[in-house]
């Protein structure tokens, strides 16, 4: 072998032509993928950095260069400088969809933050408004029989007594004539059915949307304007009741629609006619969101000051008797109390109203602890139950009876001789 | 073989099996009076329309058609001169203002709950939300003229110097509180949690699927919300809009605490004054005499059959649409 040989072919391969040399060649790679719902570190400086930006320039032109005033306006421009650079930032640095993507991000949690924020700092704002003038001793039990606006100590002497009086008894009386109805109503609506289905719930949905004071104009209408009664709070319960008719219908038919069938139909195979059915094995099976249901009614309708205007008229004396009487309520204090100008009646406007709204967020509290005891199994049908009470609308989705199956028929055990 | 007879033990013939050709006597009552609650829910929304007909019809037959042109509340004296024109006007003007203001918000709100919360924060915050639509709407209107007023009277007084080429936000005469801006502003708050409870639900029953499916693709988060979310959850979102501006044409209270009446027809929604039906039923009930009386019965019927329709088109509108046949009004 010499050197001019070359080198080793493998036997029987004709030789080639001699290739021309060829450039190195990198392989060809894709662009690194584009996580664009990743936030690391560097997103997050991104973030301050435009905040901060944002916050220094807005202070330099706001204060300094132009006239405007105000926390609130400084807040506004801040907020409108920050997403501005935050979107040309991200766009310049990252990718224009990612900056899109992180300015509704931004946008959305802004919403949540204003509606989240703005609720509790409605509640402390009441409470705290109305702390300093309160006497914890009169609060509970003295009416304003003795209002003297010169006296200086007059909140001591004054109370909402009658006002919480009222409202209990006002409430009371309309949920004692409501609650059955409407129970009767969803039972009609989801057991007995027939043609006159969907009439009575487009009507039901309709009444939903009466405003209050339709309601309370309408009993003034139709029973004290000719002397059937008289300003009483017999006659707000009324109105009350038109108010409550509806929410406590449309959440009972929605919990009564949950009950699963089996357990009908079980029911109805062991002989029990369809009363004894609905009272012994849907109803109670329906037990907690029925509770919860009946206590979200109450607790919307305990706020309701428009139905009671024209009804029970307001008081300033303690007037026991539903029946007979103007009475007042936590909100005719609230309404009448605060449209004087006096501070004294401006102080007690604002303890009927900070009594008010615990009284409604106690309820609101009882009621999400009742629909959460029940059904520990399955929390989303404490949760939709919770919901739908409030807000007028029903879901007809039938994953919820697959799951509450179990947790229903735990809780029932039932005896052929039971039902006979 | 011994049976149980050669043991002693007593036994009788079972009891014959009774079947219910048709149903008993019992259940012919309990189904009666369950339908006669049902129908009596009917009964009585025909009731309220009529009465309120009924006793407004006087004021009616004696302003005739102008009483829908007119505004002012002239009721006592010789010739009455009445209508509920303002106050239909500043009745649909808040409820504008209500729906510009609330419905982004409550829609964000939705957005986030469903798909940006957290989710063990996520019970919290709709429990949150539901609280918000259950505190009573005195309450907000006490919030709206003590503490929003004041705060929002300086952006107000901005906007009517700086905007004022847009004729809306032009102010004719100082000063720019007890307006009907502000009373929308109060009052859209509290739609935001109707509408954002609503939305939300829609927007949970989104297939997962479809959203896998984009976020497979490559899809940024909104591009997924765009593009699968919102129009599965159009129609919704619609009904739960309509049924915010049905709580924005009723809203009484927190209106009437703020606004101070004025029964005006004016396009500067800036200005103090303006009224809407509601409240100006609350205010004058009794101060009008009996012509008084039947004029606001009268308005008091238009606002509700001004409801019902909506309340009505949302139902529809809803019922008709994707999302709407999981979620009924």
């Amino acid at each position: 072998m010499t050197v001019l040989e070359s080198p080793e072919r493998p036997e029987g391969k004709a030789p080639t032509q001699p290739q021309p040399p060829r450039e190195p060649v990198t392989p060809r790679r894709l662009p690194a993928p584009l996580r664009p719902r990743n936030f690391g570190w560097a997103d997050a400086g991104l973030l301050g950095a435009c905040a901060l930006s944002s916050l220094a320039l807005v202070w330099v032109v706001f204060y300094q260069l132009t006239l405007l005033s105000g926390g609130f306006g400084f807040l506004l421009c801040w907020y409108v400088c920050f997403m501005v650079f935050y979107w040309a930032a991200n766009s310049k640095v990252i990718e224009r969809q990612v900056a899109t993507d992180r300015m509704v991000a931004v946008l959305v949690l802004t919403a949540a933050a204003i509606l989240v924020g703005l609720v509790i700092f409605i509640v402390l704002w009441v409470t705290f408004k109305a702390i300093p003038h309160i006497h914890w001793g009169a609060l509970f039990t003295k009416d304003q029989k003795r209002l003297v606006p010169s006296d200086p100590h007059v909140l001591s002497n004054v109370g909402v007594l009658h006002a919480i009086v009222g409202t209990l008894e006002q409430v009371g009386l309309a949920a004692i004539i409501g609650v059955p109805v409407a129970i009767a109503t969803a039972v009609f609506l989801n057991e007995v059915g027939g043609k006159g289905t969907r009439m009575v719930r487009t009507v039901v949905t309709a009444m939903s949307g009466t405003p209050s004071i339709v309601a309370g104009v309408f009993i003034y209408a139709i029973l004290i304007i000719n002397h059937v009664l008289s300003f009483s709070g017999f006659a707000a319960s009324l109105a009350l009741f038109i108010m409550l008719l509806p929410s406590v219908t449309r959440t009972t038919e929605e919990v009564l629609r949950v009950v699963p069938s089996g357990l009908r139909e079980a029911s109805l195979a062991l002989g029990a006619p369809q009363w004894r059915t609905v009272w012994s094995v849907v109803l109670p099976t329906a037990r907690s969101g029925l509770t919860t249901a009946i206590v979200l009614g109450i607790a919307r309708i305990v706020g309701e000051t428009a139905p009671l205007l024209f009804t029970a008229f307001g008081s300033q004396v303690l007037n026991l008797n539903a029946f007979s009487g103007a009475q007042g309520a936590l909100p005719l204090v609230v309404y009448h109390d605060v449209q004087q100008a006096q501070a004294v009646f401006i102080a007690l406007a604002f303890e009927a109203a900070f009594v008010l709204m615990w009284l409604v967020l106690i309820l609101f509290i009882i009621a999400r602890i009742l629909g959460r005891t029940r059904a520990k199994k399955d929390r989303g049908f404490a949760l939709r139950i919770f919901e739908r009470s409030l807000v007028p609308t029903r879901m007809a989705s039938s994953e919820p009876e697959a799951e509450s199956f179990t947790s229903y028929a735990e809780g029932i055990s039932l005896q052929p001789g039971d039902l006979h | 073989m011994s049976t149980p007879a050669d043991l002693g033990v007593a036994m009788s013939t079972p009891a014959p099996i009774v079947t219910r050709p048709d149903r008993g006597t019992d259940d012919k009552i309990f189904r009666g009076v369950v339908r006669a609650a049902g129908f009596g829910a009917l009964v009585l929304l025909f009731l309220i329309g009529l009465f309120l007909f009924l006793r407004g019809w006087p004021a009616l037959r004696l302003m005739g058609w102008h009483f829908f042109t007119t505004s002012g509340f002239r009721t006592l004296g010789a010739h009455p001169q009445f209508g509920v024109a303002a106050a239909l006007y500043g009745t649909v003007v808040v409820a504008a203002v209500a729906l510009v203001v609330g419905v982004p918000v409550a829609l964000g709100t939705a957005i986030f709950l469903s798909e940006y919360a957290p989710v063990r924060m996520r019970s919290s915050l709709i429990a949150v939300v539901d609280l918000a639509a259950a505190i009573p709407s005195i309450i907000y209107g006490l919030w709206g003229f003590f503490e929003l007023q004041p705060n929002v009277t300086g952006i107000t007084t901005w906007m009517s110097h700086h905007l004022s080429f847009i004729p809306i936000f032009k102010v004719v005469s100082y000063p720019t509180n007890a307006s009907l801006f502000i009373a929308g502003l109060v009052v859209g708050l509290m739609i935001v949690p109707i509408v954002a409870s609503i939305s939300r639900e829609v927007f949970s029953l989104a297939p997962p699927g479809e959203r896998e499916a984009a976020l497979a693709l490559g899809a940024s988060r909104w591009q997924m919300i765009r593009s699968v979310v919102l129009p599965f959850g159009r129609g919704g979102v619609i009904g739960a809009i309509m049924l915010g501006m049905g709580r924005a044409l009723e809203e009484t209270i927190a209106v009437t605490i703020i606004l101070g009446g004025g029964l005006i027809i004016s396009p500067h929604i800036l200005q103090h004054g303006g009224s809407t039906i509601s409240q100006t039923i609350a205010i004058n009930f009794f101060s009008g005499g009996r012509i008084g009386t039947e004029a606001l019965l009268m308005c008091g019927f238009v606002l509700f059959v001004l409801t019902l329709v909506v309340n009505l088109v949302a139902s529809a509108i809803v019922n008709r649409s994707r999302s709407g046949s999981g979620i009924e009004l």
